[in-house]
């Protein structure tokens, strides 16, 4: 299994250390390229956006407005807030160098002399981290005025945001770096034509812009050779819940799900050897799914960890890659505690502007509130079920969804146990009741 | 000039119309309800999502359906497009998914609500909303707070519909209100200690969609539809200086910028039309406004019957001046 993210230095935040191990080999090389042959290798490498809608890197690049005279920037979406995605950090934190150099290579190609990296304003550890980084660089003249005597020059600044799910959005993204209230902005103008500032931008991932750096050391067409058809090249996966080893891996895509969960490579297996309830697969927004369809897709073939064998089915079988928050979940797992805190998060995060996210978050936490206080009825599943519904492709921005989808999942996959909380109410006071429900041992 | 088809009804629109716009040209009931859009402000719309349509056609180049429902405020046409309105039950329904949400923290206080009578969203619950509500937990409570002297904010009844903000950005200088928190919490608010108090700060009540922003100088004083509404204007040298007047017989219970039909401005009008002229020797009235049949409004408007009453004025009028011109008797039939 190839590394290319988080391979040889497994934590290193010095310049030199960086370089020993072939730093800014690639900055060297592209700064040679022309932009537009950069852009040529992102496109042929087949790289996906990593920040969640898996969107081709190469094409976003290709739509940037080029108006003469009009500056462009490349912003760097490290808000990284989705609950069960935690691959960013760690990338910066062990390895911030290759987000620079990634930044400077992309900027080159876009022709921004000025970027952004949006940080979490939560995460200070890895901001001083970045921040030491950017430093060092400054003063080895890979960042500022004439890098390595190529005649481009690119100012970069970390932004430190107030820490809100929101701010994660890439309008609400530049809103909050304009120094605004973090609201995503209606589409269009999308960012290609107007940005920050009004100004054309692109927005990306932490570890799209990271993956760059090996797609121009090793050209598109060799790094499209890893992975399966169009889920291409390697994927941070942030891998939590009830496994023997979490943590953040680096696979190649394609790797079979129920591998990843059992090979020791990976996770080793569901702690104390329980068997498998649910797993999210790409953070906490996207569908869950049993066992049953985690490992086979609907034709019953082996899951694979892509873009379109996850997807495989639509919603009624299948779920998404997402941003690669890998959550396992044993059979002592309640789903409707477990939706309980995934909807508690998206109201609480919910920007307020439109209608349908604003209130229709708010009623589905209390509905579910309810639920597992023993108060719910066979009623409150079905309006549970209606309410996702409608705020599902009703709203400005995609977060609405990622409140409908968890909870249309956990109903659609596991109605029963929905059911049993509202029947049987005595039983369900804490997790105990799984443990006997499914003549389990406590451990 | 793209075409556009909206429910079965076909127009040629300019570059750049939006659905909603090009719906409003077709106009009857086929034209989206709007909440949050103001066609006299910019970057209005997009929030409340009552205007979404179905987009059965994208365009004639790209003739595939598009996969969510639009917001028609916000959409712009394109050449070929076909739209579903109320031709499409599912986006009905969906529609009467979004009152729903819209009426879970408004209060249904009409009969006590200054805006009653006025309220679009109260036009919006009779159209799409359901008789009974799903939802059966607490509501959001808030003190009313007075920004400014002039204005009252019930907060409670606040659908974050925008417009508020939007006009206080693009009418008045500085910016002395916005939005505070997030999701269901999020409200409207002034900056701690700020009134908003500056000379075009009165169409902010006209803009507000429901009674969350009320003019202190009538609010209570009377129902709508026990006033009569006048056009009138005044040589005013911050405004256009033509309003409507609200009248209960001879006295001014409000002065409003007048609307079209669509509820939104003619004209904004400076604080000192609103608020300080309230005797109709300050006004040269030109008559009463047409309102809507199906208005509560009209329920106690005379429009025509005091047409009629002017029409017999003006003939006794008449009666009196031949009168005197030919002399007492010489209206009389026998001539006595
Ligand atoms: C509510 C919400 C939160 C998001 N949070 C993040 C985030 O924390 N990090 C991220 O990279 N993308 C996030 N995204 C996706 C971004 O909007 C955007 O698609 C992404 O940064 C594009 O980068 P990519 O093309 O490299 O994937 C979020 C989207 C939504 C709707
Ligand atoms: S969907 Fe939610 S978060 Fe997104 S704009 Fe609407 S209210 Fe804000
Ligand atoms: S106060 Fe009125 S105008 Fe302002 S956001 Fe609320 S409903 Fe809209
Ligand atoms: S009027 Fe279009 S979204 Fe509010």
């Amino acid at each position: 299994m190839r590394q290319l993210l988080i391979d040889n230095i497994t934590s290193s935040t010095s310049l030199s250390d960086y370089k020993s191990h072939g730093g800014y080999a690639a900055l060297e090389k592209a700064l040679k390229m022309k932009p537009e042959e950069i852009v040529a290798e992102v496109q042929k490498s087949g790289l996906r956006g990593r920040g969640g809608a898996g969107f081709p890197t190469g094409m976003k690049w290709s739509f940037i407005a080029k108006p003469e005279g009009v500056p462009r920037h490349l912003v760097c979406n490290a808000d990284e807030s989705e609950p069960g995605t935690f691959k960013d950090r760690y990338l910066m934190q062990h390895k911030p160098h290759i987000l620079i150099e990634g930044m400077i290579i992309s900027s080159f190609a876009l022709g921004a002399n000025l970027s952004y990296i949006y940080i979490r304003g939560e995460m200070m550890v890895q901001f001083h981290i970045l921040q030491k980084a950017i430093d060092d660089a400054y003063a080895a003249g890979l960042l500022g005025k004439n890098i390595l005597n190529s005649g481009f020059d690119l100012d970069l600044h970390v932004h430190c945001g107030g820490g809100a799910y929101i701010c994660g959005e890439e309008t609400a993204l530049i809103e909050s770096l304009e120094g605004k209230r973090g609201n995503p902005r209606i589409k269009p103008p999308f960012p290609a034509i107007a940005g920050v500032w009004g100004r054309p931008t692109v927005v990306n991932n932490v570890e799209t812009i990271a993956a760059v750096v090996p797609i121009i050391n090793m050209t598109g067409d060799e790094y499209a050779k890893i992975g399966v058809g169009k889920s291409t090249g390697t994927k941070l996966i942030s891998a939590s819940g009830h496994i023997n080893k979490p943590g953040v891996y680096e696979i190649e895509l394609g790797v079979p799900v129920e591998e990843f969960i059992y090979s020791e490579q990976y996770c080793g297996g569901i702690k104390g050897g329980r068997k498998l309830k649910a797993v999210v697969a790409g953070g906490s927004s996207v569908p869950v799914l049993p066992t049953e369809l985690i490992l086979k897709t609907a034709k019953g073939e082996p899951r694979l960890m892509t873009y379109e064998s996850l997807g495989d089915g639509g919603f009624a079988t299948g779920t998404m890659l997402g941003s690669g928050g890998f959550i396992v979940m044993d059979e002592t797992t309640s789903i409707v505690k477990n939706l309980f805190n995934f909807s508690r998060f998206y109201h609480h995060e919910s920007c307020g502007q439109c209608s349908p996210c604003r209130e229709g978050t708010g009623w589905m936490e209390k509905i579910l509130r309810k639920i597992l206080d023993g108060r719910g009825t066979i009623a409150d599943i079905d309006l549970l079920w209606d309410i996702q519904s409608k705020i599902e492709g009703k709203t400005i921005c995609p977060l609405g969804e990622a409140a409908a989808w968890p909870v249309a999942a956990a109903i659609r996959h596991f109605r029963p146990e929905f059911e049993e909380y509202v029947r049987n109410p005595q039983n369900i006071k804490d997790v105990k009741h799984y443990y006997r429900l499914n003549n389990l041992v406590e451990v | 000039m793209p075409r556009v088809t909206i429910d079965g009804h076909t127009i040629e629109v300019p570059n750049g119309t939006t659905i909603l716009e090009a719906a409003r040209m077709i106009g009857g009931e086929i034209v989206p309800p709007a909440m949050c859009y103001y066609s006299k402000l910019k970057t209005t719309g997009g929030y409340c999502r009552t205007c979404i349509v179905k987009v059965s056609k994208g365009s004639e180049k790209d003739p595939r359906p598009m996969p969510k429902p639009v917001a028609s405020c916000r959409t712009t046409v394109m050449d070929g497009m076909e739209v579903q309105n109320i031709t499409s039950p599912d986006l009905l329904e969906a529609r009467a998914g979004v009152v729903e949400f819209l009426l879970l923290n408004h209060p249904l206080d009409c009969p006590i609500c200054d805006q009653a009578g006025e309220c679009h969203l109260q036009d919006l619950g009779y159209q799409n909303g359901k008789v009974k509500t799903r939802y059966e937990f607490d509501r959001r409570e808030f003190d009313p707070i007075d920004i400014g002297d002039k204005i009252k904010l019930h907060m409670k009844r606040c659908i974050h519909c925008f417009r508020c903000v939007k006009l206080a950005e693009q009418l008045t200088p500085g910016r002395y209100h916005g939005m505070l928190n997030r999701g269901d919490h999020s409200e409207i608010s002034t900056y701690i200690e700020h009134a908003v108090d500056n000379e075009f700060s009165g169409n902010m009540i006209d803009v507000c969609p429901v009674g969350a922003l009320t003019d202190r100088t009538f609010r209570f004083k009377s129902r709508v539809w026990y006033t009569n509404p006048e056009d009138a204007h005044r040589t005013c040298t911050k405004c256009s200086g033509k309003v409507r007047l609200w009248l209960k017989g001879e006295e001014v219970l409000r002065v409003t910028a007048r609307k079209d039909k669509y509820g939104e401005v003619i004209d904004w009008i400076c604080n000192e039309c609103r608020f300080d002229k309230k005797k109709t020797s300050d006004w040269v009235i030109e008559g009463p406004t047409h309102i809507d049949r199906h208005s509560v409004i009209s329920a106690n408007h005379y429009e025509s019957l005091k047409s009629l009453k002017l029409d017999v004025d003006k003939q006794k009028r008449q009666l009196v001046h031949t009168k005197n011109l030919l002399g007492e008797g010489a209206l009389n039939p026998n001539n006595e």
